[in-house]
């Protein structure tokens, strides 16, 4: 069981810091966390996936909001949401026959090439984790080489936008 | 008007109504102590940063404002660690300004350098690494905000030498607060409050545990309002002791591992718990899948994070205790429970003979004889200060108090050191108060040469030492769980009177009752410090903390103090 979190805090310095302090310190499971700007001039969002199988939820919200720099936190893992992750994929394609079937597999995903070397294809895949998962076990025999994921960004859908 | 950021350190510090500073000097922070003698705060120095953090602490918890500390940057800041930690359990609102190397050469492993922002992030409330010196004013402004609003903590002001040596010009800030990521909570939710009451109005055998919180969010008038109307008896916390008047009919004991048999077994029974403003520690619940069992519960804090953090309750209520205590009063009935406290008056009763203090003389001295020769002496109206181990058990068992911010010790993180600084703290806090710090022979070696900080400010601190010549609870840990293997337990000590009047403090020693209780009188009106080492039983019952809830037991499950024959059972 996973719970998506969404965090806008502050954006000073040392605020991502304070967070994964104290996910070590309380010893939270976190599977991903992405931060990045939002809409808005100084506020951060920070999108918190958390394991929450060995780790409450309710309990990583609760001490987020003891953070100074934290502003709202909610946890829409049980709201309509559009989660998204993002994976560059390098895949090995010795010979020409291969290109072509990683490329058509790509297609079939969805997702596309967005460089070609000499023996191998970089690919760039955006979609729900579920959907990369399922793109890197089929690209896999090819043989992987290097794959880089952002992890979960998410937003509710709707008009609302986000409280305060 | 022009203002260097030293200039502007006391200006604040005047500005929040700070009388005193704890602390010691340093090259990256002698540039703000230079203008100290400007302004109207008192400079206390120490002799160890971590003395400077405790003091402050200790001055905290009698005054009720905000103390603070000031060290220099490096070692001077680490040493502070100790103290911060010790203040971040306990909630005590601190604001400590350390010196930091210049902007230029942060990152650079200048000399006396040390990332001490990044050290206390876990320990502290919030911290700051001042940037710049035009926003030095609002970071100080804040920073006390911080530390006494809300569930209070320590809080750390990093000050670059350079930004201390700018001018800029300076204004007051603006008196309104608004973090946006930080709203302490006021009333609680008044369905939650409803259902609380209607708990109340159906409960039996209700018991009130008392934390902290009440004297913090100051109900100690609330809480003894509430216990009255309702009928309620009250067990309390070690940090909860004087919340409630301990001499109150309703007061039962301090509950948990060194509690009283007759409030653990209290809580055990209730068939309603009402926990405000503590957070079941580890150290209050015993075996926590048979805590309380047959007991709803009723959870009242500041801190939400706290809610269902350990005990999972049936009414949660985020709130601050006065304004919920108020919230509740009107809505729960006038109540009588009179089978239930008969009850719990049954089980007091056994405890007359087991209490030490009845059993005949027999030229020993125990701890639970001086304390309680103090409190006979002091009338229970002392500030008591206690460092850490059995004699702070002992003190919490034998030093009833009827009054809230009376007692200074370390609770949460049993800091032993903390006694004698703390005392120093307190005493500055209330000159005329007369301070008993309560410490063992391990803990006050830890930190004794603040003892030089006491002659040097004049304070008429009271020290009572008690030397069981071991670290007395890891000893008694041994003993009953370790086959009584005293490893690294013996202590070879000086001699505690004469090292004490090498700093000119006034000493006395007593080994028996008749010394002690002649001892305690001569320093109950000695003008000046005082020290009585009380040399006390080191082994056998007279030297182990009754009652006990040995690990993984549920807290009913009691190691009692051993039965006084009956014969000898003094009248």
């Amino acid at each position: 069981m996973k719970n998506t979190l969404i965090a806008l805090v502050e954006d000073k310095p040392g605020v991502l810091t304070r967070v994964a302090s104290l996910f070590r310190r309380r010893n939270y499971n976190i599977e991903s966390l992405t931060v990045g700007h939002t809409e808005r001039d100084g506020i951060s969002r920070m999108t918190i996936v958390v394991d929450s199988t060995h780790t409450d939820a309710e309990k990583v919200v609760q001490n987020l909001y003891k953070l100074v720099n934290v502003i709202q936190v909610e946890d829409i893992t049980e709201q309509p949401v559009v989660a998204r992750d993002l994976a560059l994929i390098k895949v090995r394609t010795e010979g020409g026959s291969t290109r072509s079937e990683v490329m058509q597999l790509v297609d079939t995903f969805r997702a596309r090439v967005v460089d070609v070397g000499v023996d191998s294809v970089m690919v760039e895949a955006t979609g729900t984790e579920d959907k990369i998962d399922g793109l890197a076990e089929v690209l896999k025999p090819y043989g992987i080489l290097e794959m880089v994921r952002t992890g979960r960004v998410a937003m509710a859908r709707g008009g609302a936008g986000s409280r305060e | 008007m022009k203002r260097t950021g030293a200039e502007i350190v006391w200006e604040m510090l005047e500005h929040e109504g700070v009388e005193v500073v704890f602390g010691i000097p340093g090259g990256a922070i002698m540039h703000t102590y230079h203008p100290r003698k400007n302004y109207d705060v008192r400079h206390i120095l120490m002799r160890h940063e971590q003395c400077a953090a405790h003091a402050a602490d200790g001055y905290a918890r009698v005054s009720g404002k905000v103390g603070v500390a000031m060290a220099t940057s490096g070692p001077g800041a680490t040493n502070l660690v100790t103290g911060i930690a010790t203040a971040m359990t306990d909630s005590s609102p601190i604001v400590y300004i350390t010196g930091q190397v210049a902007s230029p050469v942060l990152g650079t492993d200048a000399f006396q350098e040390v990332d001490i922002t990044g050290i206390t992030l876990p320990i502290t409330k919030h911290n700051y690494l001042v940037a710049d010196v035009s926003e030095l004013a609002e970071v100080i402004h804040e920073a006390f905000y911080i530390a006494r609003s809300g569930r209070p903590g320590p809080v750390l002001i990093d000050i670059p030498k350079d930004v201390q040596i700018a001018a800029t010009n300076f204004t007051l800030p603006e008196k309104e607060i608004d973090l946006p990521g930080y709203r302490p909570v006021g009333a609680g939710d008044p369905a939650l409050v409803q259902k609380a009451a209607d708990l109340i109005n159906g409960a039996q055998r209700p018991v009130i545990l008392a934390g902290r919180g009440v004297q913090m969010s100051g109900a100690a008038d609330a809480l003894r309002a509430f216990a009255e109307r309702t009928e309620t008896p009250v067990a309390y916390t070690l940090l909860g002791k004087g919340g409630f008047p301990e001499s109150h009919p309703l007061a039962l004991a301090m509950m948990g591992m060194h509690g009283e048999v007759f409030a653990n077994r209290a809580i055990q029974e209730a068939d309603l718990i009402l926990a405000f403003g503590m957070r079941f520690s580890d150290r209050v619940t015993g075996n926590l899948k048979r805590y309380a069992p047959n007991a709803r519960k009723v959870h009242v804090d500041m801190d939400a994070a706290e809610l269902n953090k350990i005990v999972q309750v049936d009414v949660p209520i985020h709130g601050d205790l006065r304004q919920v205590l108020e919230q509740l009063l009107p809505l729960v009935n006038e109540t009588q429970h009179p089978a239930w406290l008969a009850q719990i008056d049954e089980w007091r009763a056994q405890n007359r003979r087991r209490d030490i203090i009845n059993r005949p003389e027999n030229g020993h001295l125990a701890a639970p004889h001086f304390i309680n020769e103090i409190w006979e002496a002091t009338r229970g109206d002392a500030i008591l200060v206690t460092d850490v181990g059995q004699h702070q058990m002992w003190a919490a068992q034998y030093y009833p108090l009827d009054r809230p911010q009376r007692i200074v010790t370390s609770g949460g993180q049993g800091t032993m050191g903390f006694g004698l600084p703390a005392a120093i703290g307190a005493q500055v806090a209330q000159p005329d108060a007369e301070v008993w710090a309560i410490l063992g022979d391990g803990g006050f070696q830890m930190t004794l040469h603040d003892l030089a900080t006491i002659v040097q400010e004049k304070l008429p601190v009271r020290i009572a030492l008690s030397n069981n010549g071991y670290l007395g609870m890891v000893r008694q840990w041994q003993e009953f769980f370790y086959g009584k293997n005293y490893e690294a337990t013996p202590l070879i000590n000086p001699d505690f009177v004469q090292l004490v009047e090498a700093y000119g403090i006034r000493a006395w020693r007593a080994t028996n009752r008749r010394e002690a209780r002649e001892a305690i009188a001569e320093a109950h009106v000695h003008n000046g410090p005082a020290f009585i080492e009380f040399q006390v039983a080191q082994e056998g019952d007279e030297a182990n903390v009754y009652p006990m809830v040995p690990t993984g037991a549920a807290l009913h499950e009691m190691i009692e103090r051993p039965l006084i024959e009956l014969e000898k059972l003094e009248a």
